[in-house]
């Protein structure tokens, strides 16, 4: 057998590509609870259920909002909430032709001998999560590996353990009907050139995709979740152009036609800066056979949460504010953003926390 | 140190001083692929430079190259047999394997009135990239002259795999890199390499065989390149077998996902390099399948593995007729599914069999072989623009089967 052939091959390939189509992207909504807890320990909210509750219901309530969506990553608990008028979110969001999804591993580990480099787990009954998962509703699923840049990594090992780590999740996933996100995040952080990261990421890349065929993962139900070829965060900051023209050449040399879609992260940067990016990217000439669009978490997210700060009479702005952002991204897609949401409270603060973990 | 390659200005993006750049539009390409002729950026300490893929002196004009072999409407005739295997053409027409006959042949070829116009490239070998037309004029520059790229066999065949059953690698690392320097001297401006894989009930290809392949084929490219050949990538899986065409389908894939590894680990500029694989098909002992099938799991299989940087995919014809070589091109190129690199064809004896019948080695007969050779050129061409609407019935020679077992050349 070639690839992954089961009871869930038309519907992986259906979802991946449904994900793919021009103008929707995902919404990032699967922070940890001790992430989420960052997030709203910063507009002064107490981190209890009802309030992770409220803020994803305002998101995923968002008039006009899910239009721009084919997808939204929910964390475990999320994926069992509801409305306050008890309304399952996995309904809310079917209804209006989001697929939902979800974050299944269970974060990083240090490799040992290395330079604080780091694996990721969460392949111990993996199977099992993913049938419940399938069964409450999700249709996608997530994984992230991390790796850095610097003066000896990524190290081999880790750009192999955490090729294989990826590849073993992604056929789990697929033979229990969830489509696998293929994440592998290369931090920002640090000094390099725009050209060292592109350098890297073309390397991770081509270990993944030799994992994942070696996994006999069918490629046609898979998305990929890559980082942007940027600068790193301590270099002096790249032009979008400059940033497309690397990242879509780094997926060329690497990226096989049969993907769907590539989802990027918007890894530190600001809400503006990841649109404009991803503008760009869909403005190069040339041949890009997968659609190009967005997985943001924070760079969606941000301003949505300084203008609800907890409150409930700020939820119109604050869904406004979100709006703006999926209708930003959701032209960016079509490389025809023309920057008129850069006006928003807080749009173009960088997002970066230094050696992310969520 | 600023390096300003190529003459293009190198804007300085607003307050980096000495920092990052951002390059110039001009470096850009558009059209069939980006052109990575993106430098290295040189920084100052602490970050030191690092290339994603090899670009060296070449790397404009290897990208430029490929591209044009890879034009819709032509491809490549492989005609670089080695002098042993064009000697078994030449008996099966009872002529004498001598050089002027095998100079004779090759003129006939090239010199096809019309033939030259569907091909964007011709492998040689050695001894005919320094031979000339009886009238005096080197085949290079004849071949030149009509707009087709010298193409050079470069590896020297192949040796068993000890503790496999009958596997091989390919030899002809030693001293390639002088060696390519010397054939782009004389005019060659690509070359080709044959890895050889076969399928068999013990599971083979084994891990080994295709590892040391595949890592065969990086090294080999990366020394064309820096000597200024575009390196034809060519993992051949024998037909040999009676295997269906789903395990035909998945040794392919995993074959061609090593070999763009290995590519990747050795730095090659897949922008400046072709791909040379088999088609997908069932074994030769298999039943066949229609044009349609072949084409859906070959197309598949290349979308699984080859990245869209690769600007064509040149068939290689194996043991098909003529007919049935074209008839699956045309196949593929009309599959409404998205392909980022061009199909075309790379044929040694399914565009020559007719023409060698019909020379029979007798001068008399050029015209005619050399009408043979025209009509095969055209249909390939067609086929590579989903257009070729097959030969007339009752042309035996092009539906004959050129299977060999086993086959070396």
């Amino acid at each position: 057998m070639s690839a992954y052939c089961g009871k869930y091959t038309d519907e992986l390939i259906r979802n991946a590509a449904y994900i793919g189509t021009p103008g929707k992207g995902i919404l990032a909504a699967d922070e940890s609870t001790g992430t989420i807890g960052k997030r709203l320990a910063s507009i002064n909210v107490e981190n209890v259920e009802e309030n992770r509750r409220a803020l994803r219901e305002l998101l995923f309530t968002a008039p006009g909002a899910l239009e721009c969506l084919s997808g939204v990553i929910l964390f475990e608990e999320t994926l069992y909430q509801s409305t306050r008028d008890g309304t399952p979110f996995v309904d809310v969001l079917g209804a209006a032709g989001v697929l939902p999804g979800i974050k299944v591993d269970k974060g990083t580990v240090e490799l040992a001998g290395t330079d604080r480099e780091t694996t990721t787990q969460g392949h111990d009954d993996l199977a099992e999560r993913c049938r419940r998962y399938y069964a409450a509703g999700a249709r996608f699923a997530k994984w992230r590996a991390v790796l850095s840049i610097g003066a000896s990594k990524p190290s081999q090992l880790a750009v192999d353990a955490n090729a294989q780590g990826l590849a073993r999740y992604a056929i789990i996933c697929q033979e229990n009907g969830l489509v696998p996100i293929v994440e592998p995040e290369i931090l920002v952080d640090g000094e390099h050139g725009i050209e060292r990261c592109a350098e890297v990421t073309e390397r991770v890349l081509a270990a993944c995709y030799k994992a994942l065929s070696d996994h006999h993962v069918l490629l046609e139900g898979t998305l990929l979740k890559p980082n942007m070829v940027t600068p790193g965060s301590d270099a002096n900051k790249a032009a979008p152009e400059v940033i497309a023209e690397h990242t879509v050449r780094a997926l060329l040399r690497t990226v096989p036609p049969a993907v769907p879609a590539i989802v990027f992260l918007s890894g530190g940067q600001s809400e503006e800066e990841a649109t404009r990016n991803l503008n760009a990217m869909n403005q190069v000439a040339g041949k890009k056979p997968w659609s190009l669009t967005f997985s943001f978490g924070r760079a969606l997210q941000q301003s949505t949460l300084k203008a609800w700060a907890g409150r409930e009479e700020n939820v119109g702005k604050a869904q406004e504010a979100l709006l703006a952002r999926c209708r930003a991204n959701s032209q960016a897609t079509l490389g025809s953003y023309a920057g008129d949401a850069a006006s928003g409270e807080g749009v173009s603060d960088s997002l970066l926390v230094r050696d992310y973990k969520y | 140190m600023d390096e300003n390659l190529g003459g293009a200005a190198r804007l300085p993006y607003p307050g980096t001083g000495d920092g990052v750049f951002a390059v110039a539009h001009e470096y850009l390409t558009f059209g069939l692929g980006i052109c990575c002729s993106l430098h290295p950026v040189q920084r100052k300490a602490p970050d030191r430079v690092t290339m994603s893929a090899f670009v060296g002196k070449y790397a404009d004009e290897l990208i430029k190259t490929a591209k044009y072999i890879a034009t819709p409407g032509k491809g490549i005739l492989a005609a670089d047999e080695s002098t042993g295997t064009i000697g078994k053409r030449l008996a099966s027409i009872s002529v004498e394997n001598v050089e002027p006959n095998r100079q004779a042949l090759r003129e006939l070829l090239f010199t096809a009135p019309g033939a030259v116009e569907y091909l964007s490239g011709v492998i040689l070998f050695e001894e005919t990239l320094y031979q000339s037309t009886a009238g005096g004029t080197p085949f290079v520059d004849v071949l030149k002259a009509g707009g087709v790229v010298p193409g050079i066999k470069v590896d020297k065949g192949t040796v068993e795999i000890a503790g496999t059953n009958g596997e091989t690698t390919t030899q002809g690392l030693d001293s390639l890199g002088a060696r390519c320097a010397k054939y782009y001297e004389a005019g060659a401006r690509f070359a080709k390499w044959r890895a050889v894989l076969k399928i068999g009930a013990a599971g083979e290809p084994s891990e080994l065989a295709v590892k040391q392949n595949a890592e065969g084929l990086a090294r080999y490219a990366l020394i064309c390149q820096e000597n200024g050949l575009v390196p034809i990538v060519e993992p051949e899986i024998l037909t040999d077998g009676a295997h269906d065409i789903k395990t035909c389908a998945a040794v392919t894939e995993r074959v061609l996902a090593a070999v763009y590894k290995s590519l990747n680990d050795h730095k090659v500029l897949l922008e400046g390099t072709l791909l040379k694989p088999n088609m997908v098909t069932p074994g030769s002992d298999s039943p066949k399948v229609g044009a349609e099938v072949i084409a859906e799991y070959t197309v598949a299989a290349l979308r699984r593995t080859v990245p869209p940087a690769v600007p064509g995919v040149v068939f290689l014809s194996g043991g098909q007729s003529e007919e049935e070589a074209s008839q699956n091109l045309n196949a593929m190129n009309k599959l409404e599914v998205l392909k980022p690199w061009t199909l075309t064809f790379s044929f040694g004896r399914a565009l020559q069999q007719s023409t060698i019948k019909k020379w029979a080695g007798k001068k008399e007969n050029v015209a005619a072989a050399q009408a043979a050779f025209l009509a095969r050129c055209k249909a390939n061409s067609e086929a590579t623009l989903g257009k070729y609407a097959g030969a007339g019935a009752g042309d035996a020679a092009t539906s004959e089967s050129l299977h060999v077992k086993g086959y070396t050349y």
